[in-house]
C-alpha cells in the first residue's frame, strides 16, 4: 500500500434508560416477562390511545447531557418518525429530530496516544420497539410488545474517532458515566447499550470526509473493534482498486468475520419526520435544570481522584475499584463502617474479585452488605480470627452475607491465643513427626512448613500463626 | 306528545320526577330507530340489548339517589369514531369492520359517569374525513329535512341521528367543522369546544392537533349540560387544559346588551349563497335588537385557512392512521405473499378512496424535500390565522358567520369534486386552526326547505360567550322539527 489512510468513525448509541415504567404508559420495563404482558392500549398503538411523557425520562436524558458537558434544550419537543415494521405498532417511532433535549457537548477520552476530547452532536429521547419471534416451524412470525415503548437515548457522536481502540475508550466511558447516574445498567449483551458505527476512510492529510458506512447493533465491544478494523480493510481495498464505496447500511456478522449490504442510501426511507401533535412541548425550567446538575453524583474521573487524594489508595487500586460504580460504591460504603480504605480495597481486589470470578458474576451482582465486610476486616485486624479462617469467613458472608461475628462464634473459629494449649499440641505434633523434626534440623527449613500445617489442623485452623512458628522453633 | 321531541335535558327532567322511566325513554329511542333507520340511516351499530340492560341499571342507580345529574337516564348516541369498550367501533371504515375496543373514551366514560344510556354508534365519513357522510363504508346517511340531501359530515350520523329525533342528543367529533357543518344542515345545535377541553383519549385521530369531541341536541342548553358533563382534565391526554370555568350552563342566560359581536366581511363575499348571506344577517339583526353591539370587520387570511387545514390534517391522518395495517387489529386480506403485499393489500382493500386521497395528499406534504414548502408553510398559516383572531377578540367577544356557504347538496353531487367540496369548509376550518370554540345553531331556513346553521366563535376557553349569545337568540324562535321526526 503507497498511500496512508486514516478512518473516521462517529457513533450513534442507543442506551435504554432504567425507568420503572414505559416511556408513553404505565407499563412495567421489567425483562423476561412472558409476551405481551407489559402492555397497554398506548404500547400496543390501539386506535385512540395516546402518549404521555414519563418525567424520569427527561430526568435521565438530562442528567446524561449534563455529565457529557452538553447544552441542555430547555425547549426540546418529540417527532414522529414514520415507517412501517410490525415490530412498531403505531408505525411511526416517537423520536426527536428537529429539538433533541441535548445538543453540542463532549466527554474527553484516555489512549495509548493520550488524551482527545470526542464530541457529542446530541442526545434525544425515544421509544423502543417491540420483538419479532420467527417461528421457522409454522412459518409465521409473533410480535411481543413488552419491549415497546421502554424509553431510550440515542447518543450520537461527532465524527472524531480514529480507530477502533478509540471507539472503544469512548463507549466505556460512556457506559461508565451512564452506569454512574444509575440512568442505565448499560449491558450490551442484553441489549441496553447499543451502538451503530458510522464509518469512512479517506488519506492522510485530505479534508473531505469519505463516503460513509453505517454498521448497526453491533453486541459487545470486541465485536466492535473487529467490526471497524474489517470495514477499513474493506473500504481501503475498494479505493486502492479504484472502485468507490456506496453509502449504505451494513450488517456485521462477528461470528463470520465480514459484513454485508442491507440497503443502500437510494433505497434508504423518507421517514416523514413532523412535530408529534399528541405530546406538548417539553419545557425544563431552570430550576428544574439546576436540581438535576445538583443531584448529580460524583462521576468516575471524580472518584479515582479522591480515591488516591482522600485514601492513599495506589492509582491501581483506585482505577478498579471506580471501574464499575457497584464496587466503588461498596468500597465507600464499607470504608465508611472500618475506616481501613486499604484493607477494604484489598478483600475487594483479591477475594472478592476471586469468588466473582469463581462464580461467573459481575460486580454488579455483589450481594453482600458492607458492615458484613467491615465486620471480617474487624475481627482480623483485632487478631479475633486468622487470615485463613478470614477468608472461609468472608466466603460465607460472600456468598450468603451471614454476620460474621455470630459466625465466628457459633462456629468457634476464634484464633486460639492460649499459649499453654498451644504448647502442648505442638509438643504433640513434635513427638509424631520425626522425620520433618529431623529434616528441619539437618538445615532443612521447608520442614517447619509442614510442622505448621499439622499444627494448624490439629488446631483447626485457629491458632494464632505467628505463636505457632515462634513455640515450633523455641521447642526444635 | 312524543317522548323524542323533548329535549335531552327536559327528559332528564321527566325521569327525575318519575313521570317517565329510564326503560320507557330507552325503548322509545329504539323503537323510533327501528321505524327511521329505513329512512335516515344514522346508525352503523345499534346496541339494543345492551341499552336495554344499561336503562335498567340507570333506573336502580337513580331511584337509589347515586345518579341526580341532568342527563341521567337519557340515551344517547355516540360518534363511531369514540371507543366504547365491547362495542364494534369502526370509523365507518372496513378497515375496522370488526375492531371491538378494550376500553372506553374518556367523553364517552363522563357521560357515562352521568348516567347516559349508550343506543348505539352513529354513522360517518370514514375516519371523519368528508363533509357528506357519503365516504362512509357502511352506506349514506341522509338528510332529515330530505332524504335526497346529505345531512352533512363528518358526524352526519350524530346529527341526523338528533334531527331524526332517533335519540336525545348525541356527540360528535370536529376536526374542520364536522360538528358544526352537520349540525348547520341538519337543523340541530353542535358545539365544538376549545381545543383541550374535552380529552381526546379513546378518540380515533384524524387530525391530532385540531380533533375536538363535542355535543349535539336540539338546543343550546342541552349543548351546555352535555358539554358541562363531558369536560375534564385527562392525564392520559398531554394536551388536555386544566379549566375551572366549565359550569357552561351558568352561560344559559338571555341577555346579550353590551354584548360585542363582530362580522367577518370576508365571510359574507362570493360563494356565499344569498338565502344563507339573508338568514344570518337576519340572526345578526336579531341579536342587535336585544342589545348587542354588532359590526362588520376584516378578519383577513380567510383564503389561506383551507390550504393551510388540509395541508395539517392530511399530515397528521397520514401517520395517525398509518396503525391500520392489518398485524394488529381490523381488517386483513386473505390471500398475500410476505409482510409487505399484506400491508398494501390490506390497507389498498380497507381504506376508501377519500381517505387514501388524504393519506397521499399527507405523505406528500411530509416528504423530504417538500416538508418545509407545505407542512411548515402551513404550520405557519396556522400561528397567522391565531394570530387574525387574536386581534378581532381584542374588540370582539364573539364572531359571528354561517356555518357553511350553502345548506345541504344532494346526495351524490359533493364527492365528484372533492376540491369543491373542501372549499365548502371555509367557514369552519379556521376554528380549528385556532383551537377556538364553535357553534351552529338553526337561524332559519331556505326555500327548499332545508335548515341553515349560525355560526358563532369565541375566544380560546370563552365557550360562555358563545353560549350566551346563542341562547339570547334561540330564545326569539321556537324549534322545527323536521319531517322524518314528525312522521
Amino acid at each position: 500500500m503507497s498511500k496512508q489512510y486514516e478512518t473516521v468513525i462517529g457513533l450513534e448509541v442507543h442506551v435504554e434508560l432504567a425507568t420503572k415504567t414505559k416511556i408513553f404508559c404505565s407499563c412495567s420495563t421489567a425483562f423476561g416477562s412472558a409476551p405481551n404482558t407489559h402492555t397497554c392500549p398506548v404500547c400496543t398503538g390501539m386506535p385512540g390511545s395516546l402518549p404521555v411523557l414519563n418525567k424520569q425520562v427527561v430526568e435521565y436524558a438530562m442528567a446524561v447531557g449534563v455529565a457529557t458537558n452538553c447544552q441542555i434544550n430547555q425547549y426540546s419537543k418529540f417527532d414522529r418518525k414514520n415507517y412501517f415494521y410490525p415490530d412498531n405498532p403505531q408505525n411511526y417511532q416517537i423520536s426527536q429530530l428537529y429539538l433533541p433535549i441535548c445538543h453540542d457537548g463532549g466527554i474527553e477520552i484516555e489512549t495509548e496516544n493520550g488524551k482527545k476530547t470526542i464530541g457529542i452532536h446530541e442526545i434525544h429521547m425515544e421509544e423502543d420497539a417491540g420483538k419479532l419471534v420467527h417461528d421457522d416451524w409454522e412459518e409465521v412470525s409473533l410480535v411481543d410488545y413488552n419491549r415497546s415503548g421502554v424509553p431510550l437515548i440515542e447518543i450520537v457522536s461527532e465524527p472524531d474517532m480514529r480507530s477502533a481502540e478509540e471507539v472503544i475508550a469512548y463507549l466505556d466511558k460512556l457506559r461508565m458515566i451512564i452506569q454512574y447516574l444509575g440512568a442505565s445498567d448499560c449491558k450490551m449483551q442484553e441489549g441496553s447499550m447499543r451502538a451503530d458505527v458510522n464509518l469512512s476512510v479517506r488519506e492522510v492529510g485530505a479534508k473531505e470526509f469519505g463516503t460513509r458506512t453505517e454498521m448497526k447493533n453491533i453486541g459487545s465491544f470486541k465485536a466492535i473493534a473487529r467490526a471497524i478494523e474489517a470495514e477499513t480493510a474493506r473500504q481501503i481495498d475498494l479505493i486502492e482498486s479504484g472502485e468507490k464505496v456506496v453509502q449504505e447500511t451494513r450488517r456485521w456478522n462477528d461470528e463470520q468475520g465480514y459484513s454485508y449490504a442491507m440497503r443502500s442510501k437510494e433505497d434508504a426511507q423518507d421517514y416523514r419526520y413532523f412535530p408529534e401533535p399528541d405530546l406538548v412541548p417539553i419545557v425544563i425550567s431552570d430550576e428544574w435544570l439546576q436540581q438535576v446538575k445538583d443531584n448529580q453524583p460524583e462521576l468516575r474521573d471524580e472518584k479515582l481522584k479522591r480515591y488516591q487524594e482522600e485514601f492513599g489508595l495506589p492509582e491501581y487500586d483506585a482505577q478498579i475499584l471506580t471501574s464499575v460504580k457497584k464496587l466503588a460504591d461498596v468500597f465507600e460504603a464499607t470504608t465508611e463502617l472500618c475506616k481501613k480504605p486499604k484493607k477494604v480495597s484489598n478483600w475487594l481486589m483479591g477475594e472478592t474479585m476471586r469468588l466473582l470470578k469463581e462464580h461467573d458474576m459481575d460486580p454488579e451482582d455483589i450481594k453482600f452488605s458492607p458492615i458484613n465486610l467491615a465486620k471480617v476486616i474487624e475481627l482480623t485486624e483485632a487478631g479475633t480470627i486468622n487470615s485463613s479462617v478470614a477468608k472461609d469467613v468472608f466466603e460465607k458472608v460472600f456468598s450468603e452475607d451471614i454476620d460474621p461475628d455470630k459466625y465466628v462464634e457459633e462456629k468457634g473459629l476464634k484464633t486460639v491465643n492460649d499459649e499453654g494449649a498451644l504448647r502442648e499440641t505442638i509438643e504433640k505434633i513434635i513427638q509424631d513427626n520425626p522425620q520433618s523434626v529431623e529434616d528441619y534440623r539437618n538445615g532443612k527449613e521447608k520442614a517447619i512448613g509442614f510442622l505448621v500445617g499439622q499444627t494448624m489442623k490439629a488446631m483447626k485452623g485457629k491458632a494464632n500463626p505467628g505463636m505457632v512458628n515462634k513455640i515450633l522453633k523455641e521447642l526444635l | 306528545m312524543k317522548l323524542l321531541e323533548l329535549t335531552a335535558v327536559e327528559l332528564g327532567k321527566k325521569i327525575k320526577a318519575g313521570e317517565v322511566t329510564v326503560e320507557e325513554a330507552t325503548r322509545a329511542a329504539l323503537d323510533a330507530i327501528k321505524a327511521k333507520e329505513e329512512k335516515v340511516h344514522s346508525f352503523v351499530t345499534i346496541d339494543e340489548e345492551g341499552a336495554m340492560n344499561r336503562a335498567k341499571e340507570v333506573q336502580k342507580l337513580i331511584d337509589d339517589g347515586t345518579l341526580t345529574g341532568p342527563l341521567a337516564g337519557v340515551p344517547v348516541a355516540i360518534k363511531d369514531n369514540l371507543c366504547t369498550k365491547g362495542m364494534l367501533t369502526t370509523c365507518s371504515s372496513k378497515i375496522l369492520y370488526n375492531f371491538i375496543p378494550t376500553y372506553t373514551a374518556e367523553a364517552v366514560l363522563n357521560l357515562e359517569k352521568a348516567g347516559a344510556v349508550i343506543l348505539g354508534k352513529t354513522n360517518m365519513d370514514e375516519f371523519a374525513m368528508g363533509s357528506t357522510t357519503e365516504t362512509s363504508a357502511y352506506g349514506v346517511t341522509k338528510n332529515p329535512w330530505n332524504t335526497e340531501h346529505v345531512p352533512g359530515g363528518s358526524s352526519g350520523g350524530s346529527c341526523a341521528a338528533v334531527a331524526a329525533e332517533e335519540c336525545f342528543y348525541a356527540l360528535g367529533s370536529d376536526t374542520g367543522g364536522s360538528i358544526r357543518q352537520p349540525s348547520s344542515f341538519c337543523g340541530v345545535t353542535g358545539i365544538k369546544p376549545t381545543y383541550g377541553t374535552v380529552s381526546r383519549y379513546g378518540l380515533i385521530a384524524y387530525g391530532s392537533s385540531l380533533d375536538q369531541i363535542g355535543p349535539v341536541a336540539k338546543d343550546v342548553t342541552d349543548c351546555a349540560t352535555i358539554l358541562e358533563a363531558i369536560t375534564s382534565y385527562d392525564k392520559k391526554d398531554s394536551t388536555s387544559v386544566k379549566r375551572e370555568d366549565t359550569d357552561f350552563t351558568s352561560a344559559l342566560v338571555d341577555d346579550v346588551k353590551g354584548m360585542k359581536i363582530g362580522i367577518p366581511r370576508d365571510y359574507l363575499g362570493e360563494g356565499l349563497d344569498p338565502e344563507v348571506k339573508t338568514a344570518i344577517l337576519a340572526a345578526a339583526k336579531t341579536l342587535e335588537e336585544k342589545g348587542a353591539i354588532v359590526e362588520e370587520f376584516d378578519l383577513s387570511l380567510v383564503e389561506y385557512a383551507i390550504p393551510a387545514y388540509y395541508v395539517i390534517a392530511a399530515a397528521e391522518a397520514s401517520s395517525n392512521l398509518a396503525r391500520f395495517d392489518g398485524v394488529k387489529y381490523g381488517y386483513r386480506t386473505k390471500e398475500y405473499e410476505g409482510l409487505h403485499n399484506m400491508y398494501k393489500k390490506s390497507r389498498s382493500e380497507g381504506f376508501g378512496p377519500e381517505v387514501k386521497r388524504r393519506i397521499m395528499l399527507g405523505s406528500f406534504v411530509l416528504s423530504s424535500g417538500y416538508y418545509d414548502a407545505y407542512y411548515l408553510k402551513a404550520l405557519r398559516t396556522k400561528a397567522l390565522i391565531k394570530q387574525a383572531f387574536d386581534k378581532a377578540f381584542e374588540k370582539y367577544d364573539v364572531i359571528l358567520g354561517p356555518a357553511a356557504p350553502t345548506t345541504a347538496p344532494k346526495l351524490g353531487e359533493s364527492l365528484s369534486d372533492p376540491l369543491k367540496m373542501y372549499l365548502g369548509d371555509v367557514y369552519t376550518v379556521s376554528v380549528n386552526l385556532a383551537g377556538l370554540p364553535g357553534i351552529s345553531l338553526p337561524c332559519g331556513l331556505d326555500s327548499k326547505g332545508l335548515p341553515i346553521g349560525l355560526q358563532l366563535i369565541g375566544d380560546c376557553f370563552k365557550e360562555k360567550n358563545i353560549i350566551r349569545a346563542a341562547y339570547a337568540y334561540e330564545q326569539t324562535r321556537t324549534y322545527q322539527h323536521s319531517p322524518i321526526a314528525q312522521d
